[in-house]
């Protein structure tokens, strides 16, 4: 038991540290990155003389003036962990940036299906070049609104961010592309938030296999692969004990289906059981996918996008499985006198919306959470250090905060059980109310 | 430079939405199919074997207890049997023993009887012969006094009382 102890203490104070290093590199890089922007300069042979590029500057605001220099940068854990948590189209692990397949669509130029390393990933998921007016900022594809752009890869000089306001006087940040010494306004993809968050539909579509979608479907793989052996083994081992896999697999298994399938669905239970264990290991699979240290820390449960499709995928088969019973409830409460339904069945259509909305949520807040409340505790390192001038404030909290985050991470591994455990109880009460049978 | 500090995860990617619903239908369907089914029908299928066997083993259990039961009579039954038998056996045995008895003291006493009889017949065989012997005796001295010339009666009564001495002598 000691022992197991002390294994897990080395691991994770080893995890601390690693983060920690990836963090130096970051701000060693720094000057590397802007250097090689420097260096395209001279490349790109911009010998056309300065005046040119000052008359484009106060066209656009001097926002390229710096875009090849070097800027002392302050550390932001805010944006540090934003940046963590979000969804990339690079995979990044330490400092290894591996390319991941882009499937672009916008209106004007249609498909676009080309590898993100044509953007030349640089520090921080930031390409150095443009490819079909395409940019990688922070990891994440945007594309140059400018027609006049030139479609072909070229070389940029940097993107710079500029916070603006929206027609609706909201405070938005947008990227400028430098290129020839003029600044391209760029968008982002379209989300599906109407809006609400900032987002929205904009002229280019992204179905890239990104960060989240390759870890999805290394999940989906894995776990794939896990069950197709562990039935196999069923098969093989018929009338025996079960062993290795098997017996690590099958107590949960069990427990899904006896705590959650039965006694929520019923003699009905055999039916949804594949779908609540697919939404139970599924869930499971990501969220501690994403805990696992040194293998870029997907965030994948914790993206609205995620949890959204699996939420709606349970609102449509719990509804299409929905008897009459479950029906009438809804539109006419039986028992309820007339007026009183005016105000009720209002309530019942808004109920059936918001159990998925709350699922999607519930799952997304806890994961995103969890993501940032560990990179914070890491960014106590950078903040008492004061970017690397103060390094007794470094170590300090280097040591505080390697035990903070084992702390959380320990955590953070019990909400992955029980938050995957929630979604799929949850699940099944709906499912269990909509298939109900009216007894009276 | 401001830093993109953009809360990114909370604008649902339409990327994203996509592949995670394409992801996850394919995870349900290929793995519910090929994986949960399997699991569950093979679960089921333990779990009716267990319970069989359990069955089994009570009613293995129950039989047990019937035929040790059944065991435990026949002894009993047995014993029983035994302890009859040696009653009956000793009963008999009594009872030959007291014939056996019972036939010896009538045989004694039958011997005595007969012994009783013929020392009463010899008895009486020999009175005979003594009461033939005292005729012939008397006989002899009736012919003795006869014989004699009897002259006196003092002589004669001497006579007589020699002979009478005679007998008594005898």
């Amino acid at each position: 038991m000691r022992r197991i102890l002390l294994i897990i203490a080395c691991f994770w104070a080893l995890q601390g540290t690693a983060l920690g290093q990836s963090h130096d590199n970051h701000q060693a890089e720094e000057p590397h990155a802007t250097e090689a922007h420097a260096r395209h300069d001279e490349n790109a042979g911009h010998e056309k003389a300065h005046d040119d590029e000052e008359v484009d500057h106060a066209a656009h605001g001097d926002l390229c003036a710096h875009a090849g220099g070097h800027q002392e940068e302050e550390f932001d854990p805010a944006a540090t962990a934003y940046h963590h948590i979000s969804d990339a189209n690079v995979y990044t692990i330490g400092p290894w940036a591996f390319p991941l397949p882009c499937i672009l669509y916008s209106k004007e130029d249609g498909w676009s299906v080309f590898m993100s390393s044509r953007f030349g990933i640089g520090h921080h998921g930031n390409g150095h070049k443009a490819y079909r007016r395409y940019v990688l900022d922070e990891g994440v594809v945007k594309r140059i609104k400018d027609p006049g752009f030139p479609m072909e890869e070229v070389e940029i000089d940097g993107i710079v961010h500029q916070e603006a306001e929206t027609a609706d006087g909201k405070k938005k940040v947008v990227a400028w592309v430098c290129y020839n010494g003029q600044a391209f306004e760029t968008e982002n993809k379209s989300t599906a938030d109407f809006g609400m968050f900032g987002g929205g539909v904009t002229s280019f579509y992204d179905f890239s296999i990104t960060k989240n979608v390759a870890s999805m479907m290394l999940v989906a793989i894995l776990l794939g692969w896990m069950f197709i052996y562990v039935a196999r083994k069923y098969e093989e081992r018929d009338g025996k004990a079960p062993a290795g896999l098997q017996s690590f697999i099958e107590p949960i298994f069990l427990f899904i289906q006896d705590e959650v399938a039965k006694p929520f669905l019923g003699d009905k239970w055999e039916k949804f059981l594949p779908f609540l264990q697919a939404l139970f290991f599924f869930i499971l699979g990501l969220n501690l996918f994403g805990q696992i240290p040194f293998l870029g820390g997907s965030n994948v449960t914790g993206n609205l996008a995620v949890t959204g499709a699996l939420a709606l995928i349970t609102f449509i088969v719990v509804n299409i499985n929905g008897n009459a019973h479950y029906w009438k409830h809804i539109f006419a409460m039986p028992g309820v006198p007339k007026p009183l339904l005016v105000i009720m069945t209002p309530v019942e259509i808004i109920g059936l919306f918001i159990k998925p909305l709350t699922l999607m949520l519930r799952l997304f807040a806890n994961i995103t959470a969890g993501h940032m409340v560990i990179i914070i505790f890491i960014s106590l390192i950078f903040i008492f250090g004061q970017s690397g001038e103060n390094v007794g404030g470094a170590l300090g909290a280097a040591v505080g905060s390697t035990l903070l985050t084992m702390f959380m991470m320990s955590i953070e591994l019990l909400v992955a059980f029980i938050q995957a455990f929630v979604f799929t109880i949850l699940t099944a009460s709906y499912l269990g109310a909509a298939t109900e049978e009216e007894h009276h | 430079m401001i830093f993109l500090a953009e809360f990114s995860v909370i604008k649902p990617d339409i990327g994203l939405l996509f592949w995670s619903t394409v992801i996850f239908i394919l995870f349900w369907v290929v793995v519910g199919s090929l994986a949960f089914k399997p699991i569950v029908r093979a679960l089921k299928k333990r779990e009716q074997d267990i319970q069989n066997s359990l069955d089994e083993a009570k009613r293995a259990r129950e039989e047990m207890a019937n035929l040790k039961a059944e065991n435990e009579e026949l002894l009993r039954q047995a014993r029983e049997e035994r302890s009859r038998i040696l009653r009956e056996a000793k009963e008999i045995g009594d009872k030959m023993v007291a014939e056996a008895k019972e036939k010896a003291k009538e045989e004694a006493r039958r011997i005595v009887t007969e012994a009783k009889e013929q020392i009463e017949n010899q008895k009486r065989a020999a009175m005979i012969e003594v009461k033939n012997e005292l005729g012939m005796m008397a006989i002899q001295i009736a012919e003795k006094i006869l014989r004699k010339n009897l002259t006196g009666d003092k002589e004669q009564e001497a006579y007589v009382k020699s002979l009478i001495d005679e007998i008594k002598l005898n």
